[in-house]
């Protein structure tokens, strides 16, 4: 099947609802996006530390276990036995010298390669596999694998660019500010959205809604839209970048640009205010710096609370969300319960996320059954060309996912903006 | 020995912990925590690794507080009634005359907006009992959500 989109703007302004809903554009996405030229985030390095360590995970819906082989070097290969087809690791994380599937007992090598099958010979001469059979042909699938500061980047496709050159200078900037130092894993938060994964990429790039949605940000003064800050995109406007400066406006210029809705900071002070204090870690005072990874990852700071997320699809209604916290290495106890604390802030009770499932579920509900002519509205911050900005009220960079997309699924319009 | 009154008076405790959480009566749940108190919901899965991130964790009971107005006032989340069953409360020891541990399972059954029901949360209760005079309330609370991936998400307390 070819797929056919009519975009009514090529600038991606306008976005049918049926791309949120439709089961064939899911399955070319699996194949076009997540096992195509892009790379995803696998997990970070310090989940693996050790030799045989191993960590499973998911590319788009495609099952993939990831190893620290006995170089220390590491390994991704689809989690699917070369001979039924079983997951061959069943656990999430752990520790081995080789992966045995309970289906038949064939096993693996760290590195994916197929080393033994029981009764290969068979038993006294019967039975058993023909001689041609060579165990090098059936290994798991091997995936490309790189590490940018202690990320693990998975690729199927020895055709996509190099990770770096992927990553581009905006995305390896942001990385390596936030990944400075050796980090320790704080532990996790996981929970099933039922929307489709694309609107939540939209959101982690919607800096329009950050203020609005999530009014616990203005009502306790911690991030308004009138902060100095802005988005920026790589070149290719695949990934993005929100960010803010700490304490860079006042309650009245707050005011003024609310206009109409309400601004609670006057009368609505926390009884603890820890939970809000920041701490400057970096050389720059941004308080909130969350990039975003196409296709499937978000790295985080706001305040002193810093995470990953990565996307799972669930098929076309439902995505897994999971976040990754973590804190430095050189952290005192102090400093761990402080992160700790503002954890607070995030995940799927976070005060100032929790919002976002809903608005995600509310949308993904409530497009279901419209016409494929019926699209989502995209030009807060201007149409046309997609570019940084230097302001926070604008959703450009879901422009800029959109045109990423496209590309990928060989659905751009004539004349597309990139 | 444990006074049956003192049984009898955690098990009212228990149950008006869930009727107020089932009844919107989020301020007046409040009241069933002392000042010092923690409060937290952790996910199963960072309990058997070892990890300390929770899901929700107030330190004090102005930080549970806070929640609270911020739930009233600041948050929008999935339009839900609860209904928690909680059992087998468990006495497990006496730290000392005022203090007690306990441990309960809980299920909290959530329903939307259209009426259609689902088990939305299932696991532990482990909890530190101080009782002022014969009136008991909650000096600590760790939820520990067996079902750690959290379906939609968390907004009001377990
Ligand atoms: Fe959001």
């Amino acid at each position: 099947m070819s797929l056919n989109v009519e975009w009514q703007r090529r600038d991606y302004s306008r976005v049918p609802y049926w791309l949120y809903h439709d089961t064939d554009l899911y399955n070319h996405e699996q194949k076009l996006i997540f096992r195509g030229t892009t790379w995803s985030y696998l997990c970070l390095e310090a989940e693996i530390p050790e030799v045989g360590d191993f960590k499973t995970t998911w590319v788009g819906d495609t099952p993939i276990l990831i190893n620290r082989n006995k170089d220390g070097k590491i390994h991704a290969v689809v989690n699917r036995c070369a001979h039924r087809g079983a997951a061959v690791c069943r656990h999430a994380q752990g520790n081995t010298k080789v992966h045995t599937c309970i289906y038949h007992r064939w096993s693996y090598d760290l590195t994916g390669n197929l080393i033994g099958i029981p009764f290969q010979r068979g038993i006294q001469g019967m039975g058993g596999m023909d001689d041609d059979f060579d165990k090098a042909d059936h290994g798991l699938r091997k995936l490309r694998v790189a590490c940018y500061q202690g990320i693990i980047f998975g690729s199927f496709s020895e055709d996509s660019e190099d990770l770096e050159d992927y990553l581009g200078p905006m995305m390896q900037g942001h990385i390596t500010r936030l990944f400075c130092k050796p980090i320790k894993i704080l532990g996790y938060q996981r929970q099933r959205i039922h929307g489709n994964w694309k609107l939540y990429l939209e959101n982690l790039r919607d800096t329009y809604h950050a203020s609005l949605l999530h009014e616990f940000l203005v009502t306790f003064g911690l991030d308004r839209a009138t902060q100095k800050g802005g988005v920026e995109m790589d070149e290719r406007h695949r990934h993005n970048l929100t960010y803010a400066h700490a304490s860079s406006d006042n309650d009245s210029d707050a005011k003024e640009a609310y206009g109409g809705h309400e601004i609670n900071s006057d009368k609505l002070k926390l009884l603890d205010p820890s939970l809000l204090e920041f701490r400057q870690e970096y050389t720059d005072d941004r308080n909130l710096a969350i990039s975003t990874m196409f296709p499937n990852a978000s790295f985080q700071q706001l305040n002193n609370s810093l995470a990953t997320r990565q996307i799972q699809p669930k098929g076309v209604n439902a995505f897994d969300l999971i976040w990754t916290y973590f804190g430095y290495t050189d952290d005192d106890t102090d400093m761990t319960n402080h992160r700790l604390r503002q954890l607070n802030l995030f995940g799927p009770g976070g005060l100032v996320s929790m919002e976002d499932a809903e608005a995600i579920e509310i949308a993904h509900k409530a497009s279901f059954s419209e016409e494929r002519d019926s699209s989502t509205v995209i030009e807060v911050g201007g149409k046309g060309e997609i570019s940084d900005r230097a302001y926070r009220v604008n959703d450009v960079p879901i422009r800029g996912f959109w045109s990423y997309y496209a590309e990928l699924m060989g659905i751009e319009p004539d004349g597309a903006f990139r | 020995m444990i006074e049956v009154e003192k049984r009898f008076a955690i098990e009212d405790l228990y149950s008006a912990y869930g009727s107020c959480l089932d009844n919107d009566k989020l301020e007046e749940w409040l009241d069933l925590f002392v000042e010092k108190c923690v409060y937290k919901i952790t996910p199963k899965q960072n309990v058997t690794l070892g990890l300390p991130v929770t899901l929700m964790l107030c330190e004090n009971k102005n930080m549970l507080r806070d929640r609270i107005v911020s739930l009233r006032q600041a948050n929008e989340y999935s339009i839900h009634t609860d209904k928690h069953l909680i059992s087998n409360v468990c006495i497990k020891a006496e730290v000392d005359a005022n203090i007690m541990m306990v441990e309960a399972n809980y299920a909290l059954f959530q329903t939307d907006n259209e009426g259609n029901g689902s088990l939305y949360s299932f696991g532990t209760y482990i909890d530190e009992v101080f009782f002022n005079k014969n009136v008991p309330k909650f000096l600590s609370k760790t939820v520990i959500v067996e079902n750690w991936s959290i379906p939609h998400m968390l907004s009001t307390p377990i």
